[in-house]
């Protein structure tokens, strides 16, 4: 790195995006809301059906929702399970990513793009199979089953991100730690730890959210006995039209976007620290 | 120039140290022995690959030694894990802590030796001094300049004083201006601190300017170590003339009884030569500035050498002027002329080129051809 060059030749126009472009943003923009603009004020709809916009405002829904034994307990079980595929998809990743980036083996490119497949494969036949295997296994309708399905498909999110912020890693901050003074251990804890921590932790938002959206897989576990909240969602509207479901689609998305959140404000005050 | 003043055993003994790296044949360092004077400001200068980068990993502890051994104040290191071995090191891209702040970057090789607090805030502002950054303890590494960040990596290196302060290619990623101001900051903090400085560099100009002395490096071996003007003006292989500085070379084959070199239709003289070299074929290496221009023949001093040439180009570089001369027998060289006085010659007119033998070496050469090649340029880049 050389001091930071004060004159240079910018690429692309002056003044940022033509209006072309502006216009593609923004349409694709307006694209990916469009369904979180409609359920959230349909959420807080008085009326007794779906109602957009709706006429009259009330809580009665989340009220429904709230004071529902059902639907509490779908909750309660998504974040559980959401917590625990979090906790294990994290420790698992973080020891594949270091295993990724920091060995050289023959078939490496093979483990990488097997590691990745739970992201390409249709969910419906990643469904279909963890649902026989776990049949012969009885893990059907099990909080263990849950944990192990959904930890496999949240696996590569988490690798992906270790794996970015671990190939950013100076490896000479390890060398020079040790001419320091630094035993291979205070290393790891005071430099490599925090410095990878950003990735850890959106690894981990990206495990939890996964895990809390997934309904392919978890429709196929579900037994009377345990049902996460999409699953509850999806019975809920195939027996009956109740704006209920409103209301926990709104929750979902605030929840999900607030813990896809906190990786990137914690990543924002440390640059501006 | 060995250790004269008695240090009582401190310093830095290297002693037959070689260095074959996993899967390769040939050694990276090969049986090297160097000492290293307390207070000295040694460096190892050599090309890429040349073994001085892998030298100074071997010191460090980062690459394990495969011969040899490395004492350090009398006590031997060659087998001890990096963070034991109480030595400084600052690397070619400053590897500071980015989460970290300037100070607390300082005071980790502080913590890490179980100081007070109190002693760390006080060592610490100290150093940032000694440095010039007193008023940066607290940004970040990322809100400094490449330089800036480079005189942090410094502070931290000396600040808990360590036997010996190790550099690789500290400026390398500096632009000019800038490593030039590091280059004076580096060589006063070697006076201030008076602590041993190994500095690893492939540029001649850092490695003349900074040095007490230079081994310079060839092949993982050391072709010749001594003081700037020893290895300046007396090169003792062809490697170290064209690797430092310019320099016209002429081959031909030493008559050690007539005391020359004979060089196609030239005698040229050179007394005192070494014994090894009688009947071999040898190099004459001479400096640009010591060779005198001349149009009239006659005017050459006696007993110095003559060759003559045709000048090819003048190139005006600022401080002087560099010469292209094209010698009779075709082979090319360079001499320097100083800006004030008028040219002696233009392009295409013909010069005798003469110069005091005393200023000459002569050194075997190595490519040992036995077809007399009477001239050949050498030069470095910077």
């Amino acid at each position: 790195m050389t001091e930071p060059p004060r004159d240079r030749i910018k690429g692309g126009k002056e003044g940022g995006l033509g209006w072309g472009l502006r216009t593609a943003v923004a349409l694709t923009g307006l694209l990916l809301i469009a369904p979180t603009v409609v359920v959230i004020p349909m959420s807080f709809s008085g009326a007794d059906t779906f109602e957009f916009p709706p006429k009259t405002w009330s809580l009665r829904w989340y009220r429904s929702f709230f004071g529902s034994e059902k639907w509490m307990y779908a909750l309660l079980t998504s974040l559980q399970i959401g917590l625990l595929v979090a906790v294990v998809a994290t420790v698992l990743g973080v020891a594949v990513a270091l295993g990724l980036t920091r060995s050289r083996f023959r078939g490496l490119g093979t483990v990488r793009a097997l590691l990745m497949a739970p992201m390409i494969m249709p969910g419906i036949v990643v469904a279909v199979a963890i649902y026989g295997v776990f049949i012969r296994w009885q893990l059907n309708g099990t909080a263990v089953g849950f944990v192990v399905a959904h930890t496999v498909l949240a696996l590569p999110f988490v690798v992906t991100a270790v794996s970015t912020s671990l190939s950013g890693y100076d490896r000479t901050m390890d060398v020079a730690a040790a001419t320091l003074g630094a035993t291979a251990w205070t290393t790891f804890f005071r430099i490599t730890v925090p410095l990878v921590a950003p990735g850890v932790l959106s690894g981990f938002a990206f495990a939890f959210v996964t895990s809390l959206d997934e309904v392919v897989v978890a429709l196929f576990l579900q037994t009377p006995d345990i049902q996460t909240l999409p699953v509850q969602m999806y019975n809920s509207i195939t027996l009956e039209i109740d704006p209920t479901i409103a209301a926990a689609s709104s929750l979902m998305v605030v929840v999900t976007t607030l813990v896809l959140l906190v990786p990137q404000l914690v990543r924002r005050e440390r640059r501006t620290r | 120039m060995s250790p004269t003043k008695d240090d009582g055993g401190r310093g830095i003994r290297i002693r037959g140290v070689s260095k074959i790296y996993s899967g390769t044949a040939r050694p990276a360092v090969d049986d090297v022995s160097l000492d290293i004077a307390q207070g000295e400001f040694m460096t190892l200068l050599g090309p890429s690959g040349s073994g001085k980068t892998t030298m100074l990993s071997m010191l460090a502890g980062f690459a394990s030694v495969t011969a040899g051994s490395i004492e350090i104040d009398g006590r031997e290191v060659s087998r001890l894990k990096p963070h034991k071995r109480d030595l400084g090191v600052v690397f070619q891209q400053y590897a500071l802590f980015p989460h970290l702040s300037v100070a607390k970057n300082v005071a980790f090789p502080l913590q890490q030796r179980r100081m007070a607090k109190a002693d760390i805030a006080a060592k610490v502002a100290e150093a940032l001094e000694l440095v010039h950054l007193g008023d940066f303890a607290d940004r970040l590494p990322g809100q400094l300049s490449g330089g800036q960040q480079q005189r942090v990596a410094l502070a931290r290196a000396v600040v808990y004083q360590p036997r010996a302060l190790l550099m690789d290619e500290p400026l390398g990623a500096l632009d000019r201006r800038l490593r030039d101001q590091l280059q004076r900051e580096i060589a006063r903090m070697h006076r201030e601190l008076g602590m041993t400085f190994i500095f690893v560099t492939h540029d001649q100009h850092e490695a003349l300017t900074l040095s007490d002395r230079i081994a310079v490096f060839n092949d993982g071996r050391i072709e010749q170590c001594g003081t700037p003007a020893e290895l300046y003006e007396r090169p003792e292989t062809l490697f170290v003339a064209q690797f430092l500085g310019e320099s016209t070379g002429f081959r031909g084959t030493v008559d050690r009884a007539a005391g020359v070199l004979r060089c196609g239709p030239h005698a040229l003289r050179a007394p005192l030569l070494e014994p090894a070299l009688d009947g071999a074929d040898g190099v004459v290496v001479v400096r640009p500035e010591r060779l005198e221009l001349h149009v009239e023949a006659g005017r050459v001093a006696a007993g110095h050498n003559r060759v003559g040439a045709t000048v090819t180009e003048i190139v005006y570089v600022g401080d002087r002027h560099q010469v292209g001369l094209r010698f009779d027998d075709g082979a090319t060289g360079t001499a320097t002329h100083p800006v004030g006085p008028p040219l002696p010659a233009m392009p295409g007119e013909a010069v005798t080129v003469s110069w005091d033998p005393r200023h000459q070496a002569v050194v075997a050469d190595p490519t040992g051809s036995s077809v007399p090649s009477p001239a050949v340029e050498v030069t470095a880049d910077a």
